[in-house]
């Protein structure tokens, strides 16, 4: 098996889930500069509500594709309401306070959102029944499945949706002027308000999809997903330059990437029986083909983060951050 | 007479205890070219933030957009297509430059093209007054020489246009009338041809 080409399906896959997550991130950020950090939470509810929509309809006899198609379109709205209400509720009364209120707020809203999960799909993690027959494909000693097939070109079409949204039609336009001087916007006739609600109802939406292609890739969904999910597509969204549609989707499909070429070599890099100083040291772990591994593949998770570091510490603005100059 | 599109009564404006504009009075009747002159500070810019300032100092285009994109915004509250198609062209015709440039992001224009921005963008929204702040800031002559052909041009079409500027001599050669300010009072009005041959105007802004 081709191990490069396995991670990079894999890491392509995680990658275009990351960077669907991120776009909601960077969208809110990029209008009010405010990081919602309940946004992970949307796209854990989106998972659990898709969730119930399969388990309930699984023995109801329908061809699976439709209870899928049905367990996406109840996600989509469950979602656009609560980012909806988020914002209403939680937001928009803060919305001049000191910018730290409302980051406590999206953290507090986070903590809500777990719990309101926790008591209504239990603290057990559910499995994501495995109603559509997963065929695997073989290409170039590699295998890609169907579920991942359809996470990446679903993941492409919504990102190819928004940027035709943003980039095309007069509210998207809209959109890009309240980002850049809410002021200025609001005395060519734009209603802040709207687009602000916009912006959450749309990155609540694309979330939803995230959360129920999340939840079938891994065949599992928990109340406690939405946080690690949620801060690994903010560090893609920071990467990619937080604000910078363009970036969050770079930034998401690159951290994938990252994390499973990482995931998959790093074992093989901190074996020290490879190192020749060391395999000295340890000729009895290295004997007959042995290893001394320093960090295995449980160490996933590390990947994201250290990128965020790094990124916080050598470009800051991310790699699409750079912000064109207004002259006065 | 003329009918008056924008007429202040005894205008004033305070900042917290400090009184910028200390209740001035003037009138800008359609189809006239009216400009507000004197000294930085005089209350000029304040007087136009009073009522309401569509072509802001400072410019307030937006970079990021592309340069059809600022002036599709300037339309944003109409729903008109066809017009705004037509204005569309009426904007490109006036301001060829911007029709140059129409996709390249307004970030990267120079003062002056960011400048003539700012005046097809309001000129987009099919307003009937043009508040015009300053157009000459932080331009280089030549460029300055270029804003006020632009700003002839619009007169020309019969725009009403109310003018902000320090630059008093560029000013009143565009402008029919004009009032001079200083330290938030109006101290002069008249016809421009008079307030230019005006001796305290000479001294005080023409540097004569």
């Amino acid at each position: 098996m081709d191990i490069l080409l396995q991670q990079i399906i894999n890491g392509l896959t995680t990658g275009s889930v990351y960077a669907v997550v991120a776009l909601g991130y960077t969208m809110v950020y990029g209008v009010i500069q405010l990081i919602n950090f309940a946004h992970g939470e949307v796209v854990m509810i989106g998972a659990m509500v898709a969730f119930s929509v399969i388990t309930s309809l699984a023995g109801s006899g329908l061809p699976p594709l439709v209870i899928v198609m049905a367990a996406v379109v109840a996600a989509i709205p469950s979602c656009m309401l609560m980012g909806y209400l988020l914002e209403h509720v939680a937001y928009r009364p803060l919305r001049h306070a000191p910018r730290l209120a409302p980051l406590i707020t999206a953290i507090g809203m986070s903590i809500i959102l777990q719990h309101l999960a926790l008591l209504l799909w239990g603290r057990n993690p559910l499995a994501f029944p495995q109603i559509i027959d997963n065929r695997v494909f073989g290409i170039g000693g590699a295998a890609i499945s169907s579920v991942q097939i359809a996470i990446i070109l679903l993941s492409l079409t919504m990102m190819a949706g928004l940027s035709w949204f943003v980039y095309r039609t007069r509210f998207g336009i809209a959109i890009r002027a309240t980002a850049e001087n809410v002021h200025v916007a609001g005395l060519m006739g734009v209603n802040a308000d709207r687009v602000i609600a916009a912006t959450f109802v749309i990155g609540a939406g694309l979330g939803a999809v995230a959360g129920v292609m999340y939840g079938s890739y891994y065949g599992i969904a928990h109340y406690t997903m939405g946080f690690s999910l949620g801060l690994k597509a903010f560090s893609a969204a920071v990467l990619g330059g937080i604000g910078n549609i363009a970036g969050a989707m770079l930034g998401g499909i690159l951290l994938g990437l990252v994390e499973a070429l990482g995931t998959g070599y790093v074992g093989e890099l901190t074996d020290l029986c490879h190192w020749p100083i060391a395999s000295g040291m340890l000729a009895g772990h290295c004997a007959d083909g042995g290893n001394f591994v320093l960090f295995g593949s449980n160490y996933q998770d590390v990947f994201a983060f250290l990128m965020l570091i790094l990124v916080l510490v050598f470009r800051p603005s991310g790699l699409l951050g750079e912000r064109v100059s207004e002259r006065a | 007479m003329a009918q008056a599109l924008l007429e202040a009564l005894n205008l004033q404006v305070h900042y917290g205890g400090i009184s910028a504009v200390k209740g001035i009075s003037f009138v800008v009747e359609e189809n006239e070219i009216v400009c507000l002159i004197g000294a930085n500070g005089a209350g000029k810019t304040s007087t136009l933030k009073a009522g309401l300032a569509l072509v802001p100092e400072g410019r307030g285009i937006f970079a990021r957009l592309t340069v059809a994109e600022n002036l599709a915004m300037g339309a944003y509250h109409r729903r008109d297509a066809a017009g705004i198609a037509s204005d569309f062209e009426r904007v490109y015709g006036l301001l060829p430059r911007l029709k140059e440039r129409a996709s390249q992001v307004a970030g990267t224009l120079s003062g002056g093209e960011q400048q003539m921005l700012a005046i097809g963008r309001a000129l987009m929204g099919r307003t009937r007054l043009l508040l015009l702040d300053e157009p000459s800031m932080g331009l280089a002559p030549l460029m300055v020489e270029k804003v006020f052909e632009v700003v002839r041009a619009v007169a020309a079409e019969g725009m009403t246009i109310l003018l902000v500027e320090q630059n008093a001599r560029l000013a009143l050669e565009v402008c029919s009338r004009g009032y001079v300010m200083e330290s938030g009072l109006i101290t002069l009005a008249d016809t421009s041809s008079a307030l230019l041959a005006d001796s305290r105007v000479r001294a005080a802004y023409l540097g004569e």
